[in-house]
């Protein structure tokens, strides 16, 4: 039952990850792209972490994917890329990189975890399979201040991000002059 | 994956113990079917509903042609629906547009697998809760399925390759997600509560225990704003009066779906009008007791017989959804649609501020609780400290007007 869930869910996966590369269009990429997501929450399922999976789907699907579409259909979608970018070295380098990595994700399954994993001590998951309290619990106890400042960062960037998306939409000196369709957004 | 799903259903408890039965694959397959049929049954239900309620208000008759008091008027809508040509456009992506409908139809099906309908009943010696699925995390998914709902909105109006369409769609995808936000906290505010995501828990944690239940028990008024700020986003989600932008006729024809037609086009609005039922059903969970409520009679039916534990549920979470129905009637009635700019600004500068701290509030007071601090002064002060910071904010926010006299 867990190898056929196994294998299935993987040939989707993969499937998908390779759709999101050879697609043409860009919309059709997102698309392939959220399928994985999905499909990789089932995998956090399995391996019993079901807040993880879908913490997945809340924030990858349903957010940032989401994001990725609403942008690329304001920057205008028809616009089908060229795959020839004309610098000569990059696909070689491409492959050497692909090899390289293959090879370290090899290495890493071939033998022992090395990167962290089993090394976290405590049980994650109570009785009934519910792993939110202890997760939680870890959460706001031993990794306080981890998550304190990954907040502030993210505080910042999105500061920052205001900040210079304002900068681009000071009114003009000539207040006639003033995109009328900015009005709305420049304070 | 022995923890899958977490066995908290008592069918599922069986299944863990005993292994697959045919028995239990049909419980299974008749609760999903139930739950199916029930959404379409009050889809078609409730606009007929909803179409006579508005009559009234506008003293008009309303549909009276198809069936008793034309309740059979929607069914005639879909199956002529049904039959019609299905037109797409030459610049269409045909893939995706064919997709697009269903994409919008699964989320809000799906957000309705975990809300409890009943309580625990028998079906064929199999003993189960009277949900579709009993999940861990119900609450995030019940976020998630609202999350994924915008993708068959904007992928409908990509997908249809013309202007209209295409801005309808961008200005819902930005409206769907401005009101995620606070959609979310809303839930919060209920979660805090709780403390749990398990729909069943929450509901169980509401129990009846005599008229004060409703007050004290239920979640909709220790967390009032919280709960005001879920029902004004949930509308929001839904796409409805006075939210209904996405499909502005004067500014943008018809929205995402202008070019769909035929079976593709009802199922957009089956979409919509079941995330409506689905919003509401969630609504009466988190906040309203779920199907909790005064049994009948105890003393001569049995607090176990078949009217209290089947009947009596189902029937106080019906009209509780009901209500809340009849509520979002009554604003399509009475609100007119906001303009875009009121309606972001009012999500962005009002919304999501008060809705943070509000959950903040509650925390506190839920802390105070736990503490075992005086319950009322620190509820005084959490909400008096609560409401400066949003008056501070509010100073920070300029005005509508404001914005327009200074680029004047």
């Amino acid at each position: 039952m867990d190898a056929i869930l196994f294998f299935g869910f993987s040939a989707i996966l993969l499937s998908a990850a390779i759709g999101v590369v050879i697609a043409r269009n860009p919309v059709h990429s997102a698309l392939f792209l959220v399928t994985t997501m999905v499909t990789m929450s089932v995998f956090f399922l399995m391996q019993d972490a079901p807040l993880v999976a879908i913490v997945q789907i809340v924030v990858y699907a349903s957010a940032i994917v989401v994001l990725f579409l609403f942008v690329i259909m304001l920057l205008g979608v028809d616009r089908h890329e060229s795959l020839d970018d004309g610098r000569r070295f990059q696909r070689p380098a491409a492959a050497i990189l692909g090899v390289l990595a293959l090879a370290g994700l090899l290495s890493l399954t071939v033998g022992h975890w090395q990167l962290g994993g089993h090394r976290l001590s405590g049980r994650s998951i109570s009785d009934n399979g519910d792993n939110v309290r202890p997760l939680a619990r870890t959460l706001f106890t031993h990794f306080a201040w981890p998550f304190e400042v990954t907040a502030v960062l993210l505080v910042i960037a999105v500061v920052g991000s205001v900040v210079l998306a304002r900068r681009s939409s000071r009114p003009a000196p000539n207040p006639d002059a003033a995109n009328p369709l900015q009005q709305g957004s420049a304070r | 994956m022995t923890h899958l799903v977490a066995i908290v259903d008592p069918l599922m408890h069986t299944f863990a113990k005993s292994g697959f039965s045919w028995s239990f694959l049909f419980v299974v397959i008749i609760k999903v079917l139930i739950a199916f049929v029930l959404l379409l049954v009050g889809v078609m239900v409730y606009i007929w509903g909803m179409r006579k309620w508005i009559a009234d208000m506008q003293n008009r008759i309303g549909p009276d042609n198809a069936g008793p008091h034309g309740v059979l008027q929607t069914l005639a809508d879909g199956i002529k629906l049904f039959f019609k040509e299905q037109t797409m456009p030459d610049s269409a992506d045909r893939v995706v547009f064919r997709i697009a409908p269903y994409l919008s139809i699964l989320p809000a099906f799906l957000m309705f697998c975990v809300v409890p309908v009943g309580g625990t009943v028998s079906i064929l010696g199999h003993k189960t809760f009277l949900q579709v699925a009993e999940l861990p995390f119900g609450a995030m998914w019940i976020l998630a399925c609202s999350g994924v709902g915008v993708y068959g909105v904007m992928l409908a109006g990509w997908s249809s390759g013309s202007k209209y369409p295409l801005l309808g769609s961008v200005r819902a995808s930005a409206q769907l997600l401005s009101y995620e936000a606070a959609f979310g906290l809303g839930i919060l505010g209920a979660l805090v509560h709780a403390g749990t995501l398990s729909t069943r828990e929450i509901v169980n944690l509401q129990a009846w225990s005599g008229i004060g239940s409703i007050f004290r028990d239920w979640y909709w008024f220790p967390a009032i704003v919280a709960f005001v700020i879920f029902l004004i986003a949930a509308v929001a989600e839904t796409n409805h009066p006075p939210f209904d932008l996405v499909e502005a006729e004067q500014e943008l024809v018809g929205g995402f779906h202008t070019e769909y037609s035929g079976i593709r086009f009802a199922i957009f609005f089956l979409a919509e009008f079941m995330n409506l039922i689905t919003m509401s059903a969630v609504a009466t969970t988190l906040f309203l007791g779920g199907p909790n409520g005064p049994m009948l009679w105890p003393s001569r039916l049995g607090a176990h017989g078949v009217i209290n534990v089947w009947l009596m549920p189902v029937f106080w979470f019906g009209a509780k959804v009901i209500t809340l129905l009849f509520g979002t009637v009554w604003l399509r009635a009475s609100l007119p649609r906001l303009r875009y700019d009121q309606l972001m600004s009012f999500g962005w500068k009002y919304l999501i501020e008060l809705a943070i701290l509000w959950v903040m509030v509650e925390i506190a007071i839920e802390v105070a609780n736990v503490q075992s601090w005086n319950r009322g002064v620190a509820a005084l002060i959490a909400v008096v400290a609560g409401a400066g910071l949003y008056g501070i904010l509010m100073l920070c926010v300029p005005k509508p007007g404001e914005v327009v006299e200074e680029f004047r």
